[in-house]
């Protein structure tokens, strides 16, 4: 028997405290009496995430949920929606579908939210060609083979899209620079090696709606002129690897890949590669190196990618929530990116809400956000009413948000401009039952591990850094310890090779501005006001 | 997992992976992937044999070998345990969750537990952040991690 449409009603052991026995109860005997029990179907199904409002109920196909529902309400549901087709607009939570997918969360003030890079992300079948197809899929690879190479550049650069990975470097330029550098053989690279901590937009991008990113790819590939394209993906994703491999092959079975796409004389193959578990080869020289079969070690900058890249060949390389931007930006034009976001940071960002949060997961929002609105409004606040002590965006190598800047306009330029960094659009929050020195170390022992040991600054300073934080920790500071801290930062801020050594003081540097009570606290008097550091009593000759 | 000894190795096998890259360009971290996922590890002659069969250094082969985490160049337990250690986990109880690991299978980070089966591995980021504290086992990811959860998944490996 098929159904007209199909109810999903939570239940969970803590829906069903609420209520969610009698809602199903109800609205069973509702539909009958309506006589619709031939034509809806009720479901039981699981929880969404944190964040929805219990217990909800979600009608396919017209993907509204109703959150949360009381007894009361459930005739007005039955009668106006699924009798006469009628939405009760009052009692929707959201007009789209949330993924089912774990981590995911759909906050309860939607307003902000902005769909681009998830326009499909829970709404489709990731691994069915034509649920994307039938969502305008692949027609922007179809409208930009009608262009010159050039016209289809053109309208990235316009849009002002930046790359998403961390750095903001703009995107339109990039393929230009690949475009008109000289030599026939040339190369796409999607970035999909997600090390940055917290950060894991890119994996529910891939995961949700691989065949943006082939498209993409595709539309790279005509614009920069290139034959190959390759998607490197970290080891860490084993589905992810899974859902664009599934991709890639039904796109080739459709002949949306291969030779002569879509008629036009172009041709175009994406293959997979994977990582190893390596953070640096999220830098793209690493990444190139990669590829070719060496160990991940970043390349001297100039020549970048664009002018030398994959096996010396012009590349144009990009992160993936760049390049899911791509298909609608050519689809709706630059005019229509440029409206969302603020005047000089056009589009959306995918924050990831990591750490002492409420509701942890991701939301889309246009950029010019306020770190405010996503804790309290988005996230749900502090965990435990506590206060936020430090929010780290992008990782350990992005940017330090301290209390005061919660209401600084998060954009890759207006962040900056405060010596802080929008990254990867993760947000690590830690609240102040954190000992300020712990999350520091903590920081700097992920870079530590993950140095890759080619310039002393980084190899060594990191090292150093650790230790003197760790000593710190277990009550041997030492007097000046903290003017040595300031000076190894400096020193692998100015003389490292690549951006992980560069960055990676970043967070001591700004800790230890704003915490300075703290720390000197830790060295001074041997003491953790949060009682985190253990801090052995203290010896009369500390020189050990 | 099968036992590698030098002399006895099939290199047939390692032609079979080497086969199913032929038309790439530089195919040694593909080949490797594949030689760790059927091995457990990087066994020392079947580098020295995919350099050959490559025609790349030796020393390039063990420079990859031992530049990536995932890779392996000593035999480690059936099931590799990497436990996230970043920042979203670590103010989420990571701590805790190492501990509880330790004390359960009574191995330090680093080793493999008598019986060949577990190997405790910290890790950095594994992107399942919505779900901090969280491990791998394999291929598995494993998220909101408690004591008990913990002794749950174990016991699926027991």
């Amino acid at each position: 028997m098929f159904y007209r449409a199909h109810v999903l009603i939570e239940m969970t052991s803590n829906s069903i405290h609420l209520g969610a026995s009698q809602v199903k109860e109800r609205l069973e005997r509702e539909i009958a009496q309506a006589g619709l029990s031939n034509e809806v179907k009720v479901l039981e199904t699981g929880p969404l995430g944190r964040g929805v409002p219990s217990p909800f109920l979600m009608i396919y196909p017209d993907n509204i949920m109703y959150a949360p529902v009381t007894v009361s309400e459930v005739r007005e549901i039955v009668s106006e929606h699924l009798l006469k087709g009628r939405p009760v607009e009052r009692l929707i939570v959201s007009e789209t579908a949330p993924a089912l997918k774990e981590g995911y969360f759909r906050p309860s003030p939607l307003a902000k939210e902005k769909r681009v890079v998830l326009r499909n992300s829970g709404l489709i079948d990731p691994g069915s060609i034509e649920d994307y197809i039938a969502q305008d899929g692949y027609q922007a690879l179809g409208k930009v083979l009608s262009m010159s190479r050039q016209e289809a550049i053109n309208i990235v650069k316009d849009s002002g899209l930046v790359g998403r990975g961390g750095a903001g470097f703009p995107t339109g330029l990039k393929l230009e620079f690949t475009m008109k550098a000289p030599g026939e053989e040339k190369y796409v690279v999607c970035n999909a090696d997600e090390g940055e901590q917290g950060t894991f937009k890119d994996r529910l991008i891939l995961e949700g709606d691989p065949h943006s990113i082939v498209e993409a790819m595709a539309i790279c590939g005509y614009a920069v002129g290139a034959g190959e394209g390759y998607i490197y993906i970290r080891a860490e994703y084993p589905e992810s690897i899974r859902a664009v491999e599934k991709a890639i092959e039904s796109a080739t079975d459709t002949g949306l890949l291969g030779d002569g796409i879509l008629g036009a004389d172009f041709s175009f193959q994406v293959k997979i590669r994977q990582g190893a578990g390596a953070y640096i080869c999220g830098e793209e020289t690493s990444l190139l190196e990669s590829i070719e079969g060496k160990r991940g070690e970043p390349r001297i900058k100039p020549p970048y990618p664009p002018q030398a890249g994959l096996w010396g060949k012009p590349t144009a390389i990009n992160n993936v929530e760049t390049l899911a931007n791509i298909p609608p930006i050519i689809l709706n034009g630059a005019d229509w990116y440029k409206s969302i976001g603020t005047p000089t940071c056009p589009g959306t960002k995918v924050f990831t809400l990591t750490g002492n949060v409420n509701m942890l997961g991701l939301i889309e929002v246009p950029m010019g956000i306020t770190l405010r609105e996503l804790l309290y409004d988005v996230g749900g606040g502090i965990r435990g009413g506590r206060q936020m002590k430090v929010v780290q965006t992008g990782g350990p190598s992005g940017g330090t948000m301290t209390p005061d800047m919660l209401d600084v306009p998060m954009a890759f330029d207006t962040l900056a401009q405060f010596n802080s960094a929008l990254g990867s659009g993760a947000l690590t929050v830690v609240d102040d039952t954190h000992c300020i020195v712990d999350v520091v170390k903590n920081f700097c022992e992920f870079f530590l591990h993950e140095s890759c040991g080619k310039c002393t600054p980084c190899r060594i300073g990191n090292k150093r850094i650790v230790e003197i934080l760790d000593r710190m920790q277990r009550g041997r500071g030492r007097p000046g310890d903290l003017d040595l801290l300031r000076i190894l930062g400096e020193n692998m801020k100015t003389t490292s090779f690549c951006g992980l050594g560069q960055a990676a003081p970043n967070p001591l540097m700004k800790c230890l501005d704003y915490f300075q009570e703290e720390f000197e606290k830790h060295v001074t008097e041997h003491l953790c006001d949060c009682q985190v550091c253990e801090m052995k009593p203290k010896r009369k000759e500390v020189g050990v | 997992m099968e036992a590698v000894k030098g002399e006895n190795l099939v290199f047939s096998e390692v032609d079979e992976i080497l086969e199913k890259y032929q038309n790439e360009r530089t195919p040694l971290l593909a080949v490797l992937q594949d030689v760790s996922r059927k091995w457990g590890y990087l066994p020392r002659d079947v580098m020295g044999y995919v350099a050959k069969k490559l025609d790349v250094p030796s020393a390039q082969v063990w420079g990859a070998a031992t530049f990536y985490s995932f890779f392996e160049t000593e035999p480690v337990g059936q099931y590799m345990v990497r436990v996230c250690k970043s920042a979203p986990c670590h103010v989420l109880g990571a701590v805790n969750v190492l501990g509880t690991l330790q004390r359960e299978l009574g191995i330090q980070v680093g080793d493999t537990s008598r019986d060949g089966k577990f190997t405790l591995q910290a890790t950095s980021c594994l992107g399942v952040c919505g779900v901090a504290p969280a491990m791998m086992v394999n291929d598995i990811t494993y998220g909101n991690l408690t004591e008990e959860r913990i002794r749950e998944v174990l016991a699926l490996y027991e």
